[in-house]
């Protein structure tokens, strides 16, 4: 391969890990400030993409409207399917939020991970909605005519690190606020906070809904890059689990961490692929199983040896002190 | 209709096997076995492995036992696949959980571990076998006898029926007379208690591992004698499992053996207007609706 081969692949690379640290951003929100076990990232990944794809594709007309059902198609530019993204996830942690942010902790897990599978299911089975099993494409990207279309993900690169950078200034901003102070003191010990008059649920469901919008981002960011969708990608694998390892092996409570960690573990993830390449042929078929089996045994290491991450929590977040 | 509610009936008897392994882990170790889906897979794959494998080695017979389609191979293999993965929930908490429970980390860390478990088991069953759909026996024409009401039921899952009815009494009778029952109630309701009193919480959690793997690698096996194998069984079987487990109260045995015929037959009885795929969805509407009016579940007290 030449060197502007090479220059492409890494490109691409870091474009995937700089949307997976969006998702590590909002799950740091959750898990790593406020201790909430949300499992279900796939489904709010899923209505992400499928929010943005339903804004900004145009309504299929004439033959092609025989073969691509979706229910609206508006048309509308890049970043008001970011928004509105943000906004349909935002609601769903909201509804997602009322029965169970009252209830054992576990009880959200439990709830993600059936939230997550239901959308999964109404994305595959409901083709009227946007076009079943067989999912959306032809999504525009922002700022395409710019450049050569082969160098095109240099533009897109720099734009996932803009919102990147730009969601990470607005989280850091906010977990040193006194806002951020009471989601630590929930995580900590939730009567405690209780007891100095802070409304729990009101802030879990903030912490909630805020992380879920910053997911919602994430899905869009990523159906926009691969400009086509459909309900296979959004399994409890790619959408869910490594996002939870990336996020536990940076460091959770330290959004540098979230962001190290998306890039260190993707980076693993695709060079495990170059070692699965050197398997035998038989075994080749089942290398993506193998990586996977690696990157849960990954995960249990780091719990039982290494539960802080690479970065570990900075304890002192306020400014005036040192 | 009465024919979906009785194979619901089927369907929730298998839950009920899960559930109430889920339940006793729930209750005694505190923390969600998201693996738990995943342990059935394991007992259904470790009985294909022995019919397929060393009982056809060692030459025992392959005919069926009359209109069931199984014989002596599968009923060999149910045991050794029960303490097979009963010996694979102990490993895993010997190796991760139980490391775990001495750094004093959060039940919610023991969950996010458990997952882990969950994709590495899948992840073997994958490397091992594949992503195709199984069966014990393929090809086997499988005639339905006929009930009254116009119910057409398969002699298997009659069998399946009685075979859990089998294993629930055991348990029942092994909770209420053996020492070792009575020390899993007692940690169930207190553990720090339960040590006081002089209970080898240890040995308690061993025996916790092997029933509820037991149980549901039988609960595996008995869905793939029914409909078939996959490497994602389990995972679809995870909400229907604590679906059950919530509605018949976390901790509760008997509440979860209620909890997983009501979640079946729910799930069997919604297909007549609902896509059979959305089955589990409709397991986590059940979830969701008892978390809203009931989150202790139904035997529970208003204390919890």
């Amino acid at each position: 391969m030449e060197l502007s081969g090479i220059l492409a692949y890494l490109v691409s690379l870091a474009v995937m890990a700089g949307i997976y640290a969006v998702f590590c951003l909002g799950l740091n929100i959750q898990w790593g400030y406020t201790g909430l076990f949300n499992i279900g990232i796939a489904g709010f990944f899923c209505v992400g993409a499928y929010t943005t794809a339903l804004i900004t594709t145009p309504k299929p007309t004439g033959l092609y409207a025989q073969y691509v059902q979706q229910v609206i198609g508006l048309d509308l530019p890049f970043i008001v399917g970011i928004l509105g993204a943000a906004l349909v996830c935002g609601v769903i942690a909201f509804l997602i939020g009322i029965p169970t942010l009252k209830l054992r902790e576990d009880y959200l897990a439990i709830a993600t991970i059936g939230i997550a599978e239901t959308i999964r299911l109404i994305f595959n089975n409901e083709h009227a909605l946007a076009n079943g099993p067989r999912g959306l494409m032809g999504l525009p990207q922002p700022l395409q005519g710019l450049v050569d279309p082969r160098h095109y993900n240099y533009i897109y690169l720099t734009i996932v690190v803009i919102i990147m950078v730009v969601i990470y200034l607005l989280s850091e901003r906010a977990i040193r606020s006194p806002w951020g102070r009471v989601l630590r003191a929930i995580r900590e010990d939730e009567i405690s906070a209780a007891m100095s008059g802070k409304d729990i649920f009101k802030f879990k469901m903030q912490s909630l809904v805020f992380g879920s919008m910053i997911m919602g981002i994430g899905g869009a960011l990523y159906a926009h890059y691969t400009k086509a969708i459909s309900p296979d990608v959004f399994t409890p694998l790619y959408g869910t689990f490594i996002i939870w390892v990336m996020l536990m092996a940076g460091g959770s409570g330290n959004n540098k961490g979230a962001i190290l960690g998306a890039y260190s573990i993707w980076g693993i993830w695709i060079g495990t692929k170059f070692l699965t390449n050197l398997l035998p042929v038989t075994l080749k078929a089942r290398a993506p199983y193998i990586r996977f089996l690696l990157i849960g045994i990954l995960l249990e290491i780091i719990l039982i040896y290494r539960p802080k991450g690479l970065l570990g929590e900075e304890k002192k977040v306020s400014k005036f002190l040192d | 209709m009465v024919e979906l509610f009785v194979y619901g009936i089927v369907l929730g008897s298998i839950i009920s096997l899960g559930a109430i392994g889920l339940t006793l882990i729930y209750g005694i170790l505190r923390f969600a076995n998201f693996a738990h889906g995943d342990l059935m897979t394991a007992g259904a794959y470790v009985a294909l492995f022995m019919v397929t494998g060393p009982f056809s080695w060692l030459g025992i017979p392959d005919h069926t036992f009359g209109a069931l389609s199984f014989g002596w191979r599968m009923l060999l293999a149910l045991p050794v696949s029960m303490v097979a993965v009963g010996g694979l929930g102990l490993l895993f908490d010997r190796i991760v959980f139980r490391k775990l429970r001495l750094k004093g980390s959060g039940v919610v860390i023991l969950a996010m571990a458990s997952l882990g478990a969950s994709f590495i088991i899948r992840m073997l069953v994958l490397i091992l076998w594949g992503a195709d759909y199984r069966f014990y026996r393929p090809g086997l024409l499988r005639p339905a006898l006929e009930l009254p009401l116009g119910v057409k039921i398969r002699p298997d899952q009659i069998l399946i029926l009685l075979m859990v009815s089998f294993l629930v009494s055991v348990l029942h009778l092994f909770l209420q007379k053996t020492k070792m029952g009575k020390a899993m109630r007692a940690t169930a309701d207190n553990m720090d208690l339960a040590r006081i009193s002089g209970i080898d919480t240890e040995r308690v959690i061993i025996w916790t591992w092997m029933i509820g793997g037991a149980l549901a690698a039988a609960g595996g096996i008995l869905y793939g004698i029914d409909v078939q194998l996959h490497a994602g069984m389990g995972w679809n079987f995870l909400l229907p499992l604590f679906a059950a487990a919530i509605l018949g109260t976390i901790g509760n045995m008997y509440g979860a053996l209620v909890g997983g015929l009501v979640i079946g037959v729910a799930q069997q009885v919604s297909t007549a207007f609902l896509l059979p795929t959305y089955k589990p969805a409709v397991a986590f509407m059940i979830m969701i609706l008892i978390l809203i009016i009931r989150p202790q579940g139904i035997f529970g007290g208003s204390h919890s």
